[in-house]
């Protein structure tokens, strides 16, 4: 099947600074994917430079294809055709995403009209039929609230709710649940895998924690420092994860099931983008590196099994102790 | 709403009534008007007799009274000089002080504003640079230096324009422009910031990421979000209307209100001092209570914490 987005070789700069260092990912039609790694690593970055909303210091090249037509350096009235319209995108923040000053029905009504043309009765129509379907109580009474009268769940249901508004092939979701406590976090996943599920739509789930990633995604990209270290199935992953940075960030998962070992961090944090490590950009907290990593950064490459991993030393391709970790998570 | 509006007018009130006192305080104490209008060569006894007609030998506390008694019958006393109401004499002076400020009030509107929202949208261009520098001498540079150089460049060397002095029109440009360009200058740094500011906010992004036309992010989400801070600085700028004219009156000899404070108060013609800063109080307390309103009317989040 033809993919849906095609990235190639994106690299983003701030002010001569990369972030990015050459991404490349598909994401195919109605397909789940997950976009894994912590905070600084490029992902978020990675799909507003696709969407061409990064401040105009950011300097970005390689392609991204939407189903062949290239986005990277379109005119802005093509880009402003694509946003909400073909791809839209949530974000961590909901309740400083929502315009203060303005009606929550009128945004919503905004969305429609310049996504789908509605305007007047229909679009408030349409716009309380939104905000059901995403579970606002209340809806017709709820219409004409501020911003600041909802809950940040609330909020990011509403967020949601506008990103269906231009009925998208592709929903962009950054860290949609990040800002919120775990019960809304759980609502929040169980809303966007329900209409995930009606609506068909592909969805990119930006997030740093891989529990909510196996609820939602069948694939999963783990970035660092602004690559890609390890992408495949989710279940391959989970199974067995090969690069030591997968394996930690699970490690790093508080498991509700399952043996009740004491989490892990990984040890020191995401390097600063001005001060990379030489070699493999882990290598520094990584308890396998040898020599070699210090000095010799390792490709993405295809594995046997389908993943494409960037490990000079990965973990071993089985290991049975790790069994019962896909249930400890999963379920 | 109702309580909202009842606090800040009662705010407003006691603002006045403490400017007023203040003012009443402090008039008394800095010198004997007897003294000035009468020179020091007059004998005792008529010096006595001036201040039991003006009352200025009663205790201050006696003397505060009875003013505040007038005021509340709306009258708002008499010049020492040629016993004409202070009130008359003041409200004269009005038309020929708002004939600079309102100009001017409209210069710093029309130009700053624009101006910095213009480079806060065009960050780092070379115009952004050009404004921010302008901005920058526009407020930094006094108003009488910058009086002395506009006269010298259009009154002097080009003769456009007259230098002083009370006349048609084109008496009042030189005036005007003075007054303005360091308000320009503040207005377009402050639009600029703000502007900048909420350019850089998530609902910004959301409303592009949602395909939202530039031009409309621009006017339907940053604009209305940046006007709040704005309003504050045009608030202030309103309340200055009066109060602003003092040092261009006099460097041009513009026959407005802030000329005739300063030949008030160096007469001690109390009464007339008295009602201008009474005028200059009330009219700031009333630009401050609007810019109150206003931004009850932009912001939705301040609505509901008065209603509380
Ligand atoms: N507007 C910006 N200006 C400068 N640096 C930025 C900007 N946005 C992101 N960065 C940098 O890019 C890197 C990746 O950021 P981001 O994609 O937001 O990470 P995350 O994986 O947490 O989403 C970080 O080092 C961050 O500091
Ligand atoms: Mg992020």
């Amino acid at each position: 099947m033809a993919n849906l987005v095609e990235i190639r070789g994106l690299r983003v700069a701030f002010d001569g600074m990369p972030v990015l260092h050459g991404i490349n990912m598909d994401v195919a039609p109605g397909e789940a994917l997950g976009l894994v790694g912590e905070s600084g690593c490029g992902k978020s970055v990675t799909w507003l430079a696709a969407l061409g909303l990064l401040p105009s210091k950011a300097h970005v090249t390689g392609s991204v294809r939407l189903q062949g037509a290239d986005l990277s350096g379109a005119p802005r009235a093509q880009l402003e055709a694509v946003r909400g319209k073909r791809i839209a995108m949530i974000f961590q923040d909901p309740s400083s995403s929502l315009n203060p000053v303005q009606r929550v029905g009128r945004q919503l009504c905004e969305a429609l009209r310049v996504n789908r043309g509605l305007t007047g009765a229909p679009a408030r129509a349409e716009a309380l039929r939104l905000m059901d379907l995403v579970g606002i109580p209340d809806a017709r009474g709820r219409f004409g609230n501020y911003p600041h009268e909802f809950s940040g769940g609330q909020c990011q249901r509403l967020m949601i709710a506008m990103a269906l508004a231009g009925e998208p092939d592709l929903l962009i979701a950054d860290e949609p649940t990040t800002a919120l406590d775990a019960t809304i976090q759980a609502q929040i996943l169980d809303l966007l895998a329900r209409l995930r599920r009606e609506t068909g739509m592909a969805v990119v789930f930006i997030s740093h924690d891989l529990g909510a990633v196996a609820q939602i995604c069948e694939r999963v990209c783990v970035m660092y420092a602004g690559r890609i270290v390890e992408q495949g199935a989710v279940t391959q992953l989970f199974e067995r994860p090969r690069h030591p940075y997968t394996l930690g960030l699970f490690e790093a998962i508080p498991r509700l099931y399952g043996p009740r070992e004491p989490l892990v961090p990984i040890p020191g944090t995401v390097p600063d983008p001005r001060r990379l490590p030489r070699g493999c950009a882990f290598s520094p907290r990584c308890a396998q590196a040898r020599p070699f990593c210090r000095d010799e950064r390792p490709d993405l490459l295809d594995q046997q099994d389908g993943r494409q991993l960037a490990c000079a030393f990965p973990l071993p391709g089985a290991d049975p102790a790790r069994a019962d970790r896909k249930e400890g998570v999963l379920q | 709403m109702i309580r909202f509006v009842s606090i800040r007018l009662l705010r407003a009130a006691i603002t006045v009534l403490a400017v007023m006192t203040f003012a009443f305080v402090v008039l008394r104490l800095s010198g004997d008007p007897a003294a000035v209008l009468l020179g020091p060569d007059v004998p005792k006894d008529v010096v006595d007799a001036f201040r039991a007609e003006w009352h200025l030998d009663e205790p201050i506390w006696r003397q505060y009274l009875a003013y505040i008694e007038a005021i509340f019958s709306g009258d708002f006393g008499q010049s020492m000089r040629d016993r004409s109401p202070a009130l008359e004499l003041v409200l004269e002076r009005v038309p020929a002080t708002l004939m600079l400020t309102v100009p001017a009030l409209l210069l710093k509107i029309g130009l700053g504003i624009p101006a910095g929202i213009y480079a806060a949208l065009h960050r780092d261009s070379a115009l952004d640079r050009g404004v921010i520098l302008l901005a920058i001498l526009g407020f930094t540079i006094p108003s009488f230096v910058m009086g002395l150089v506009l006269v010298l460049i259009f009154a002097v060397t080009w003769n456009l324009l007259p230098s002083g002095g009370f006349g048609g029109w084109q008496h009042a440009i030189l005036p005007a422009l003075t007054m303005s360009i360091g308000g320009i200058g503040i207005l377009a740094r402050f639009s600029r910031s703000a502007m900048i500011e909420v350019m850089g906010q998530p609902y910004i992004r959301t409303a592009s990421a949602k395909g939202v036309k530039w031009r409309d992010v621009v006017r339907g989400h940053a604009l209305p979000n940046a006007a709040i801070p704005i309003v504050t600085i045009v608030g202030f700028m309103v309340g200055a209307l009066i109060a602003g004219a003092v040092v261009v009156e006099t460097i041009f000899s513009w026959p407005g209100i802030g000329r005739l404070l300063i030949v008030s108060v160096s007469n001690r013609d109390l009464a007339v001092v008295q009602c201008i800063l009474l005028l200059i109080a009330a009219v700031m307390v009333v630009s401050n209570l609007t810019v109150d309103l206003l931004y009850g009317w932009l912001d939705p989040r301040l609505r509901a914490g008065a209603a509380h």
